[in-house]
């Protein structure tokens, strides 16, 4: 009787909408989320007032950010949008942080302690120009002087209190424009100094309080000036002119201008092309000539001499008051694996305040920024911290001569990310250790019981979720059998490569790309992408993986390429190699050789590919494959989309077996006045499909699953911009799917009142993408499946029996398709910045979508409610099959949100991979933050979940035997007061 | 709460960029950290092409806005915000219309509210019998139970005469054989 209660209700449960829904104590079990802030460009101390000591910083991801000095935590952070860079910091009245930003438009007041906006105003800018920020340093409240900003021609003066704008002068018309404003302490006269077209320096001295110009005074400089500008007093700055070779002291406060050349061939002999380095000193300047930085000291009558002189791997920072009027500044350089920081006083520089040594990670490479910071000691002598920045983006702090903490900045830059294996565990290894007894493993679950039964205690509680994060071995660096523990490689734009385990999300290795590469040519490549170079599985099981991370020289499309080969395990890279060629495209090929190695074919700028690994047997592999290797190119500027098949060597023009030609085998050209491309995509290489059969109520339809398919979606010259730029009339989106063997359009869709962005993504058989309703003005997602007519015949089962059928003939991308499609639309409630879908070992496991939301978050939505079968009233066949009634738009279940309570903020990609669980797949998503997940896209049917109480499970075997016990001795005496009956 | 809370803010800047001002307001809520909650809420123009932040008040503004048809959306962890068509007129110097997207209700003013509260979260349901008698271990216990307790009632209800009879016929044919099954055999 239960039994027949149950079995529907167990049906129903089977049959209903999966989500992720997480329980607020599981959070963090599986999950993992990293918060970073980027690449320090401005780093401003806050350490007066007793009490919390912090760092305000500006980053190069557009983020401000307040840190704790002791450990380096964030306090608080706030991303601003994509166009809005950061130009300055500061810190007015004690209590509030300035940020200058898009370009000197934008002014914002941050609430020092909590991060709450104080207040915004936007300044009148006519074109772009450097920004310029002077916050004042006013040590008396009561003297509130205004913020001086200069962006765009305009200079404003900004109330610190409310952000008013005080008065602004315009000076565009004469093309003005500002390189240093000085605010002399304890005065309300300011100096704005600049120039006009680099060759007449102006000075105007302004009444701050008023925007009254009390002296205005110019000079013409014949010969012109480069524009690098260091201020070294109140009353004069030093400038290099145009040719590079001259200082010039400009003196501007008593009388007029004043010029003062000093050729730098003065100053050092064999001088060649001078750079002014940006580190404010006073009284002095540092200035970089033939590969060595110099200071050179100002003296009262704008004489300059020089000081010091040191090699060129030096940082400095800006020079700050120490006591006595003095100031001292820091200097970091290197030597070997060490660095050396040293502060000094600026009028002395034999004299050392603090010399330190401190051992530094090759892996951090070069000392890029310091920014100093003093406090007084308990002794009263001068005690000095330094953040430095590196060249692998990362942020430290040093004090006493160690490393107080430190942040892998790196991380916020993520370019590219791929997945890798653990070794497999060795027989030495035990796994014993981390099992406990089994005392404590009972102990645990029983613990476990008591949580999941709503008993337990708060400390039970704490208890537990001590338990389940710090679960059995998650965090080991062996392979595991469900495949949930794998090594995330993020390659950074620092051209730093990381491998981050997925347990945890520790740094297992990094390594920075450059470090190892010395070569004259090529000293600075940056990573531009990641792939599988070798996974050991069949043949080559003694191999450790390793994988290629393709870099350029320089930014340019047209750079030199460099190759480098990374060991997985140990984090070394095996070889790198500079390959002679640029890199405009790099094509995994489907062929491995002996050793498992991948073949890759590498396209340049001039229309040739270039076969790597460079082996013979590689070689022999591809020739074998010759005439099946076809590629695309993608020119979305032009709007033309060109398919390319291998022609022959290229032995002709130069000596290299490995190079080929190609020849253009098709075009798609789309009409430029009408049609500009915006978004390709093709389906991931590397994706599983079960099965190609889809059954549709009592039908069957196979499924289209070409890998040469490509979606391509086209809109209006004019919607190309932004929402809110174009009418609904003056906009239509096209999305193509063409086959990239053939050039043949398979499908063309056209969206009327439509524009991009477009956001899409490719599995199997279907397409969905996410794009703009101009008429309806919402986001709408439209889901295309695509069938093969060519098959549908196979459904009658005495072919199948006779053998009549077409399944097992070869699909060829030569002979048309017959295909057909079915589409269908809805809306949506939120802007979408990228689009991925889940991925599974086999392909069984049905699919969610995961939607990178405007709010950086990820919604997992069920492709059932993409389905282009949705009906407004399903039959009840329909309904048996999972078939959801058509709603108008998608829902947005907050519980199906992986990312739960946090944000992975600045999203730019998801990233997918299979387990070997096939339930199971394992999400990496990155940004300015990092987030990983397991997701069980159809609940964990093929294992029991962490949830699973064994407690229970024991309880209720000793339970079973006890009444089995019970039920024998009362039988027996039953048995026996019969027998004496 | 601020009293003279004024309409549309529209200001002619130049040629074509005009200014919007609103404000969100959230119910006000016992729940602590609400007000970290309110410091973290981005309003986002045309899907990320501005992005600015509240000030104490709630009130924002997006500077340099061209005239024709935008979109605003309200980003705070915890709400739904639904998003909104926002009408910059050009005829009527910057006068601004706005409407919300998921409900087609136009506002009087830009106040945004969140349509809901998101819960990120299962609840866990309370210490429930049922949920353990559902399990697959409770199926089997109640099973037990059910042989256990129930069988003997069933036993008992059964005719002694009758049992007595049937123990009778099973006793004379003894154990069936394979042979006594065959008909052939007899």
């Amino acid at each position: 009787m239960g039994i027949r209660v149950f079995l529907p209700l167990l049906l129903f449960l089977s049959s209903a909408i999966v989500s992720f829904s997480l329980y607020e104590d599981q959070a963090g079990i599986t999950d993992w989320h990293q918060r970073y802030i980027g690449k320090v460009k401005h780093a401003v101390f806050h350490t007066q007032k007793t009490g919390r000591k912090r760092v305000i910083v500006s980053t190069e991801e557009n983020v401000v950010a307040s840190l704790d000095l002791r450990h380096g935590e964030i306090f608080w952070r706030h991303v601003l949008g994509t166009k809005d860079a950061i130009d300055g910091v500061g810190i007015a009245l004690g209590k509030y942080v300035i940020t200058l930003s898009s370009e000197g438009s934008t002014l914002r007041a941050w609430n020092l302690p909590d991060g709450q906006m104080v207040w915004e105003t936007s300044l009148h800018t006519a074109k772009p120009s450097k920004s310029l920020l002077s916050v004042p340093i006013n040590l008396k409240v009561d003297k509130d002087y205004p913020i001086i900003v200069f962006g765009g021609g305009y200079l404003h003066a900004v109330s610190a209190i409310d952000g008013e704008v005080l008065w602004e002068k315009d000076f565009t018309a004469e093309g003005f424009e500002v390189q240093r404003v000085l605010q002399p302490p304890g005065s309300s006269i300011i100096s704005v100094l600049g120039f006009i077209n680099l060759s007449e320096a102006v000075v105007y001295q302004i009444d701050s309080k008023s925007g009254e110009v009390v002296a205005q005074k110019s000079r013409v400089f014949p010969g012109g000036f480069s524009g690098e500008i260091s201020s070294v007093s109140s009353d004069k700055v030093v400038v290099l002119d145009s040719t590079r070779s001259i200082l010039v002291t400009i003196g501007f406060v008593d009388g007029d201008i004043s010029f003062q050349k000093t050729p730098i061939s003065d100053l050092v002999e064999n001088s060649g092309k001078a750079e002014i380095l940006s580190p404010l000193l006073s009284n002095m300047l540092a200035v970089k000539v033939n590969k060595r930085t110099i200071f050179v000291k100002v003296g009262g009558e704008g004489k300059l001499e020089v000081v010091d002189s040191l090699s060129d791997e030096t940082a400095m920072s800006d020079s700050l008051p120490v006591a006595d009027d003095q100031e001292a500044f820091a200097s970091v350089h290197h030597e070997g694996s060490k660095i050396h920081l040293m502060v000094k006083l600026v009028n002395e520089l034999d004299n050392v305040l603090l010399r330190e040594t401190i051992q530094m990670d090759q892996q951090r490479g070069r000392v890029h920024k310091v920014f100093m910071n003093n406090y007084i000691r308990t002794d009263r002598s001068n005690g000095f911290r330094a953040l430095i920045v590196m060249e692998d983006h990362s942020l430290l702090l040093l004090q006493q001569g160690a490393i107080v903490w430190s942040r892998e900045e790196a991380l916020a830059s993520v370019t590219d990310v791929t997945t890798a294996e653990l070794p497999v565990e060795k027989d030495g290894v035990s796994v014993a250790k981390v099992e406990h007894t089994l005392f404590e493993w009972l102990k645990g679950h029983v613990l476990k019981l008591k949580g999941s039964l709503l008993l337990a205690s708060p400390e039970d509680v704490v208890a537990i979720q001590d338990l389940r994060v710090k679960s059995s071995g998650k965090n080991k660096l062996t392979r595991d059998h469900n495949g949930f523990r794998k090594l995330i490689l993020a390659l950074t734009r620092a051209g730093k490569l990381f491998a981050l385990h997925t347990g945890d999300g520790r740094i297992v290795w990094s390594m920075l790309l450059n470090s190892h590469s010395k070569s004259q040519t090529c000293e600075r490549p940056n990573g531009i992408s990641l792939y599988q170079w070798q996974v050991p599985h069949h043949h080559a099981m003694d191999k450790n993986p390793s994988v290629l991370v393709v870099g350029r020289c320089e930014s340019d499309s047209s750079a030199p390429g460099v190759l480098s080969f990374v060991d997985v395990y140990t984090g070394k890279e095996i070889s790198s190699s500079d390959i002679g060629h640029s890199v405009v495209q790099v094509m995994p090929l489907p062929y491995t050789d002996s050793t498992e190695q991948r073949l890759h074919l590498i396209a340049d700028t001039v229309g040739h590919v270039h076969l790597y690994p460079k082996t013979s047997e590689a070689l022999s592999i591809f020739q074998r494959e010759f005439q099946n290797v076809y590629w695309y190119t993608v020119e979305a500027d032009e709007g033309i989309i060109r398919g390319h098949v291998m022609k022959s060597s290229c032995s002709g023009e130069t000596a290299d077996e490995y190079c080929f030609t190609t020849r253009e085998l098709w075009t798609v050209v789309f009409p430029s006045e009408s049609e500009k491309i915006i978004s390709t995509l093709t389906r991931k290489s590397n994706e599983v499909v079960h099965t190609q059969a889809k059954v549709n109520t009592e039908d069957l339809l196979y499924k289209y699953v070409s890998r040469n398919l490509m979606f391509v979606a086209t809109v209006s010259p004019k919607g190309a911009g932004e929402i809110g730029s174009v009418t609904p009339e003056e906009s239509s989106l096209v999305v193509y799917l063409i086959d990239t063997i053939t050039g043949r359009i398979l499908h063309r869709l056209s969206h009327q009142g439509c524009q991009g962005p477009v956001h899409a993504v490719f599995s199997e058989n279907w397409v969905v993408y996410h794009y703009f309703n101009l008429r309806a003005h919402k986001y709408e997602f439209t889901v295309v499946e695509i069938y093969d007519q060519s098959r549908a015949e196979n459904k009658n089962v005495w072919k199948l029996i006779l053998g009549k059928h077409n399944l097992t003939a070869p699909i060829t991308s030569y002979s048309r398709p017959e295909v057909f499609t079915k589409s269908q639309s809805y809306f949506f409630a939120q802007s979408v910045k990228t689009i991925a879908v889940t991925s599974t070992a086999k392909g069984i496991t049905s699919k969610h979508l995961l939607i990178g939301t405007i709010g950086d978050q990820i919604l997992a939505l069920d492709k059932r409610f993409v389905d282009p079968r949705r009906t407004l009233n399903p039959s009840q066949a329909e309904k048996e099959e999972g078939i959801i009634p058509l709603t108008d738009s998608l829902p947005i279940i907050p519980q199906s949100y992986v990312t739960h309570s946090h944000k992975v903020e600045g999203l730019r990609g998801i990233v997918t991979a299979p387990s070997k669980l096939e339930s199971t797949t394992h999400v990496f998503a990155y940004g300015v933050d990092l987030f990983y997940t397991r997701l069980a896209p159809s609940k964990t049917y093929d294992s029991l979940t962490d949830d699973f109480s064994y407690a229970l499970l024991l309880i209720t075997i000793v339970a079973l035997v006890a009444a089995i016990y019970i039920t024998w001795v009362l039988s027996e005496k039953k048995e026996l007061s019969e027998k004496w009956r | 709460m601020v009293d003279n809370f004024c309409n549309f803010d529209f200001n002619f800047m130049s040629e074509d960029s005009y200014t919007i001002t609103g404000r969100v307001r959230i119910p006000a809520s016992t729940v602590i950290g609400h007000a970290a909650k309110f410091s973290n809420i981005k309003v986002i123009l045309n899907g990320g092409q501005n992005i600015t932040f509240l000030r104490p008040d709630g009130y924002f503004t997006f500077h340099k806005v061209p005239a024709g048809t935008h979109l605003i959306e309200v980003n705070a962890m915890g709400y739904f915000f639904s998003p909104v068509r926002v009408d910059v007129s050009a005829r009527h110097r910057g006068k601004v219309q706005a409407t919300l997207t998921e409900t087609r209700r136009s506002l009087s003013e830009l106040v945004l509210e969140p349509l809901r509260a998101e819960q990120y979260y299962e609840m866990r349901e309370p210490f429930n019998v049922m949920s353990i008698a559902k399990s697959p271990m409770g199926l089997m216990v109640g099973f037990m139970v059910v042989v256990v307790f129930l069988m003997p009632k069933l036993m008992e209800n059964i005719d002694p005469e009758e049992m007595k009879s049937a123990q009778e016929q099973m006793r004379s044919q003894g154990v069936p054989s394979l042979s006594s099954l065959l008909p052939a055999s007899r």
